[in-house]
């Protein structure tokens, strides 16, 4: 549940959320993806409302990528189907076409030879991966990413941190809920720390990780240095 | 014998394995149990006229070739209605899944079908759009026995049909759905590129036990006057008053049916396997 958002995010900016599980991180993402409706307030996207009626929610959906935690790959399409798929049947791309663009992408994510592989074949970095191409197929101008390591195995997370790291590099817009609290310090142009619906703080990560202005991103902070993560 | 050889062969026991000793043990068992029933039943009072009225070596030549005969217009009937099943029940199982206000008629019929034609035993709606419907004499519509017959067939075995179907569409994960949409597809689109393959191809195994049924009841269109394998063993019957041509009929059915069943259950093993190795391997 969603109490009080106010985000702005700029054209090539890169957003962290972090806060507890519950907080509304995910929900955050999937209300911006049209994917949960929302009782009050506004979401627009390029300076277009995209929350409120006689909005082609299939069309804005094709602009924003997001990539979920649970890979969500179509497990009976082989990879470069489920890249293909949308190119070929929203924005209409020949088959031909839509299967040289999903090779460019797959490339340079080092992907080219599983093109043919299916999902069940793959381990859960390269499942990742994919998912992430096949959101960047429709060629979206936003990239929403819900935690999408927090169910790898450890040694998975640095290949698809990396492709996150060169999205950015590229001036990729994207909000990412993550964990990953070395990563986010990285990458971030900015963190928000969310707590129970509210986006209590924001600001530069190193602002945001050494002098947290409220009490409660100081707690929640806190408790992931005991854990090791930070 | 090392702790792993006693393993191994106690496990592979336990789990209906194929060793020699197995192999060796249940074909012995196998031999003794069907001797002493064969023998039980042909050493009993009745058994020369059982056999003089239901297995008659003579009936049966005389028989077989007019009842097997008969036996292909079963088989034409079942594979044309099969299909038209598997696409009128899709439909039906599309249409109760459709969202919004505006199509609640169109799903509501959708139940009130299914809930008609699972409700009406299947020889009810055989015998009044056989019978009933060419009574009308209604001009330009068929009067065969055989398409109404197939008719009934599609109405009746489409409503449990879409049952299953609802039931594979049901099974496929919603996050399989989210992340359609989440790339820009329509209900539409996701449904029938997302969905619907996982769904069918989830409920194979019910679809064929269908379909199973479905070859069986077309010996109901006997009642309207189609001439079936049912009617001409019928027919064979009481010429001779002796029931061996029915037995001929029932023999035709399972030769089909068993392979089929194998098939399914092999089907079902092999799901089994499939989703046990996925879990294992991660």
């Amino acid at each position: 549940m969603l109490r009080g958002i106010d985000l702005d995010v700029a054209e090539h900016e890169v957003v962290c959320l972090i806060g507890a599980s519950g907080s509304g991180k995910s929900t955050l993402l999937r209300c911006i993806d049209l994917l949960e409706p929302i009782d009050a307030g506004r979401i627009t996207v390029a300076g277009r409302d995209i929350s409120g009626r006689g909005v082609n929610a299939n069309q804005v959906r094709r602009d924003i990528g997001i990539v979920f935690q649970a890979f969500n790959l179509f497990p009976h399409m082989s990879v470069m189907r489920n890249v293909t798929l949308a190119p070929r049947k929203v924005l209409r791309t020949g088959r031909a076409e839509a299967e040289t663009q999903a090779l460019e992408l797959l490339e340079r994510f080092g992907l080219a030879d599983k093109r043919d592989e299916y999902p069940d074949r793959l381990s859960g970095g390269q499942q990742q991966r994919v998912a992430i191409v096949r959101a960047l197929a429709t060629q979206p101008r936003l990239l929403l990413l819900d935690e999408v390591t927090s169910a790898l195995d450890p040694e998975l997370v640095a290949e698809v941190l990396d492709v996150i790291r060169e999205l950015a590099a590229g001036g990729m817009t994207m909000v990412i809920a993550t964990h990953e609290m070395g990563f986010a310090r990285d990458i971030a142009n900015r963190v928000c720390f969310l707590d129970q619906g509210v986006l209590l703080e924001q600001g530069l990560p190193e602002q945001i990780f050494s002098q947290p202005r409220e009490e409660r991103t100081r707690q929640f902070l806190q408790r992931i240095i005991e854990a090791g993560r930070l | 014998m090392s702790a792993g050889e006693v393993e191994g062969q106690r496990g592979s026991r336990i789990l209906g394995g194929a060793d020699a000793r197995y192999a060796a043990i249940a074909t012995l068992s196998t031999v003794v149990v069907l001797g002493v029933l064969a023998t039980a039943v042909v050493t009993s009072a009745g058994w020369p006229t059982v056999k003089e009225k239901f297995f008659n070596g003579a009936e049966f030549r005389f028989w077989f070739s007019d009842v097997a005969h008969a036996f292909v217009t079963n088989i034409q009937l079942f594979l044309i209605a099969e299909v038209l099943i598997l696409i009128w029940a899709l439909t039906i199982a599309v249409i109760r899944n459709l969202p919004g206000p505006v199509f609640f008629p169109l799903r509501a019929m959708a139940v009130i079908y299914t809930d008609v034609f699972r409700g009406i035993p299947t020889i009810l709606v055989v015998y009044l759009l056989g019978f009933g419907v060419p009574a009308l004499g209604l001009s330009g519509v068929p009067t065969s026995e055989r398409f109404w017959g197939t008719v009934a067939l599609v109405l009746v075995y489409s409503a449990y049909v879409a049952e299953v179907y609802r039931a594979g569409i049901d099974s496929v994960h919603p996050s399989q759905e989210a992340a359609a949409r989440s790339l820009g597809l329509s209900r539409w689109q996701s449904l029938r590129h997302v969905i619907l393959p996982q769904a069918v191809r989830r409920v194979v195994p019910p679809l064929l036990n269908d379909f199973i049924g479905l070859q069986k009841d077309t010996a109901l269109l006997s009642v309207i006057g189609v001439v079936e394998v049912f009617r001409q063993a019928e027919l064979g019957t009481s010429a001779d008053f002796n029931y061996t041509p029915l037995v001929i009929a029932a023999v035709l059915f399972i030769a089909i049916t068993i392979p089929q069943a194998r098939f399914t259950d092999w089907l079902i093993a092999r799901d089994r396997r499939k989703q046990l190795a996925g879990r294992a391997g991660g």
